[in-house]
């Protein structure tokens, strides 16, 4: 078991709900400063999004801040450089397309997320059928690569999903793409609950969890939450890395709150 | 040459050799799974193709002619056969496609169409078999295309679409299809996405070829009536490539023809500023599939260049990067200038205006007929008309005035 796979283990044995907040790296000039607010604010793991030109799995708010990011010069080298030695003391998960794996080859990336110090991998467009590659290159450098589930997909195929997935599953919410949402959506609960009755793996809901209420929701059934867009749309509009730790920390009281009530 | 035969090709997963395949978000994934099992349902059905022939050959205009251009042989020096997909309903072999695709459509129950357009061709075709089939359009285009073709815009609105500008990215094709997708993953459970070429996720390359692939069939039983012989060569553009493996697929098991694939070279490949995905790019996953693409060196896609709004697109569909690979099908770059060139010289000797993108096709067959000498037949595929061109051009000519 991957290094990120057992630390999420130990913190949801240990009664907590998880949380994993997304930045786009390389967002700001200061980005690394949101990174620290996030583990001040309780977080568990972080998710590094590795911009590309054309993400077609996200909303407008990742799409602008990949653009933005980009436009800054952005590149998977120059954010992985960015992480290195950082220690968090909390597991990263990269996240990106598949053509950005691809282009030095799956065990050059992989080895390189190792070499930040880089626990996990998701590939938006990387469908059971064509992860072998990728999963091998994974496996190899010591990289969790976590696989996505949606509420489309039938239960054998969630199943398997669950299977080969390591660190943590990726339940996609809704159909559609990231961006914040005013509820959270019915097929989240149906989808998370799914998942956890075919694997003791760590369930994380994610597309469209905005507020502390939603992510209360959320772990009822779910074993956490991954929180982009709306950590993304406040960077946009001029969020400091305090006051993105601010809303975060209020979305961990809600968890935690929700999972030992008052007493 | 691999063992595998090109034409069975691709296998069960979408693959052509090293390219091709599903790079798809998990949500789209039991979509296309019913969308290949419907496809794979469809070919032995002969009530699908019936019907499918009879739609084409009563609505389409197909079979378009094989025409013998005496006037513009004598000029390039070789014989030159033109396959007139121009002549189709809605000006261009695309009208195969969506016809097929609003068939497939129908039997699959859905009751919306998505498609994204460049030119607006693809666009306009989309609404036109949306209309005849009662599906609801959406076409995602380009913001910057839908100033640059206004008039396809008020066609697609004409015919009832729905025409939504793009303003994301760089606000041209590659731009509309991100948008595509995203509508298709949001909206899956009642919309088919019609892709307008031989390129995305697995079956689109294939469906889509197979759709497209009577214009070679068509070409070859006329060649053959004709001429009493095959031809020498094949010559065809190449953009996402729907057109190009349409006309080549029923050539592909006559080694003796050549198969020739003209990209948008823009201001030339040393430029930088083209289309030229397999001859100027290198290996890499755009919208669902491994094939040739404009990549920078961190791995972004750069924005193609080209005259032709058809032709610019940083992909291509992967059975050509196949083709290309296996040495079957030769693919070189055309420049704006030579693509000109050849438009003007088809306007004067056969009174014929094509599409800038099938006067690559032409631009590239006077080089092979220059290779070939004059014993040589080359069919060409004249895969639209020039109407849609008809500014570009004359700017270009100057014979109009530019708008401001």
């Amino acid at each position: 078991m991957g290094l990120l796979e057992i630390h999420l283990r130990q913190r949801r044995e240990a009664g907590r709900a998880l949380l994993m907040p997304y930045l786009t790296g390389a967002i700001t000039g200061d980005w690394v400063d949101y990174l620290r607010a996030f583990v001040d604010a309780g977080a568990d793991a972080i998710e590094i999004g590795l911009p590309f030109s054309d993400p077609t799995l996200d909303g407008a708010t990742i799409q602008e801040a990949s653009h933005v990011a980009l436009s800054r010069g952005a590149s998977v080298r120059a954010i992985l450089a960015g992480l290195s030695g950082l220690e968090l003391g909390v597991p990263l998960v990269a996240s990106t397309y598949q053509n950005l794996v691809l282009h030095d080859g799956p065990e050059a990336f992989c080895g390189a997320l190792r070499t930040a110090g880089v626990d996990g991998l998701i590939v938006a467009d990387l469908p059971l059928e064509e992860a072998d590659e990728v999963e091998q290159a994974a496996a190899d450098a010591g990289v969790d690569l976590a696989l996505l589930a949606s509420p489309a997909t039938p239960p054998p195929r969630l199943a398997a999903i669950a299977r080969r997935s390591r660190g943590f599953v990726y339940a996609v919410s809704l159909m559609g793409t990231t961006g914040e949402r005013a509820a959270l959506s019915a097929s989240a609960t149906t989808l998370a609950g799914q998942l956890c009755e075919s694997t003791d793996r760590p369930v994380l809901l994610g597309f469209g969890i905005s507020t502390p209420d939603q992510a209360a929701q959320a772990i009822r059934t779910a074993d956490g939450v991954v929180v982009g867009a709306a950590i993304m749309r406040r960077i946009l509009d001029g969020a400091s890395p305090a006051d993105v730790g601010a809303y975060l920390a209020a979305m961990r009281q809600a968890l935690d709150q929700e999972r030992e009530p008052a007493s | 040459m691999s063992d595998e035969t090109p034409e069975q090709l691709p296998d069960s997963a979408g693959h052509f050799g090293r390219f091709g395949g599903r790079f798809m978000p998990e949500a789209l994934i039991p979509a296309l799974d019913e969308l290949d099992a419907e496809y794979r349902k469809i070919q032995s059905d002969q009530g699908f193709q019936d019907e499918f022939a009879k739609l084409l050959r009563e609505y389409g205009g197909v079979p378009s002619l094989l025409y013998d251009a005496t006037r513009l042989s004598e000029a390039v020096g070789a014989r030159i056969l033109l396959k007139r997909e121009d002549l189709n309903h809605t000006g261009a072999h695309k009208v195969r496609n969506v016809l097929g695709q609003a068939l497939l459509t129908q039997r699959m129950g859905k009751k919306r169409i998505i498609a994204e357009t460049g030119a607006g061709q693809h666009g306009v075709a989309s609404a036109t078999a949306a209309t005849l089939f009662g599906l609801e359009c959406v076409v995602y285009m380009g913001e910057e295309d839908t100033r640059r073709q206004a008039l396809n815009v008020a066609r697609m609105r004409m015919l009832g679409a729905t025409v939504v500008p793009v303003s994301t990215g760089s606000r041209t094709l590659k731009d509309a299809m991100n948008e595509a997708l995203r509508d298709w993953v949001t909206n899956v459970a009642t919309t088919h996405y019609m892709i307008g070429t031989a390129a995305g996720p697995h079956p689109f390359p294939a469906m889509v070829r197979d759709f497209a692939r009577g214009i070679g069939v068509e070409a070859r039983a006329q060649c053959l009536e004709l001429t009493g012989r095959l031809p020498d060569a094949v010559c065809a553009c190449v953009g996402g490539g729907s057109n190009a493996i349409g006309i080549f697929h029923a050539f592909i098991p006559d080694s003796s023809v050549r198969l020739y694939g003209f990209e948008a070279g823009g201001e030339g490949v040393s430029t930088g500023r083209h289309a030229a995905s397999i001859t100027g790019g290198d290996t890499g996953v755009l919208h669902g599939a491994r094939t040739y693409i404009l990549q920078d060196e961190d791995g972004q896609t750069i924005e193609s260049h080209s005259i032709s709004a058809g032709l610019d697109y940083p992909g291509v569909g992967p059975e050509h990067a196949w083709l290309h690979d296996t040495g079957r099908a030769t693919y070189e770059p055309v420049t704006d200038a030579e693509a000109m060139d050849a438009f003007a010289l088809l306007c004067r000797t056969e009174g014929i205006i094509p599409a800038i993108e099938s006067a690559h096709a032409l631009a590239g067959a006077r080089r092979v007929a220059r290779e070939l000498g004059p014993d040589a037949t080359i069919v060409v595929n004249l895969s639209g008309r020039g109407d849609k061109d008809v500014e570009t051009a004359g700017k270009f000519f100057g014979i109009i005035e530019e708008r401001s």
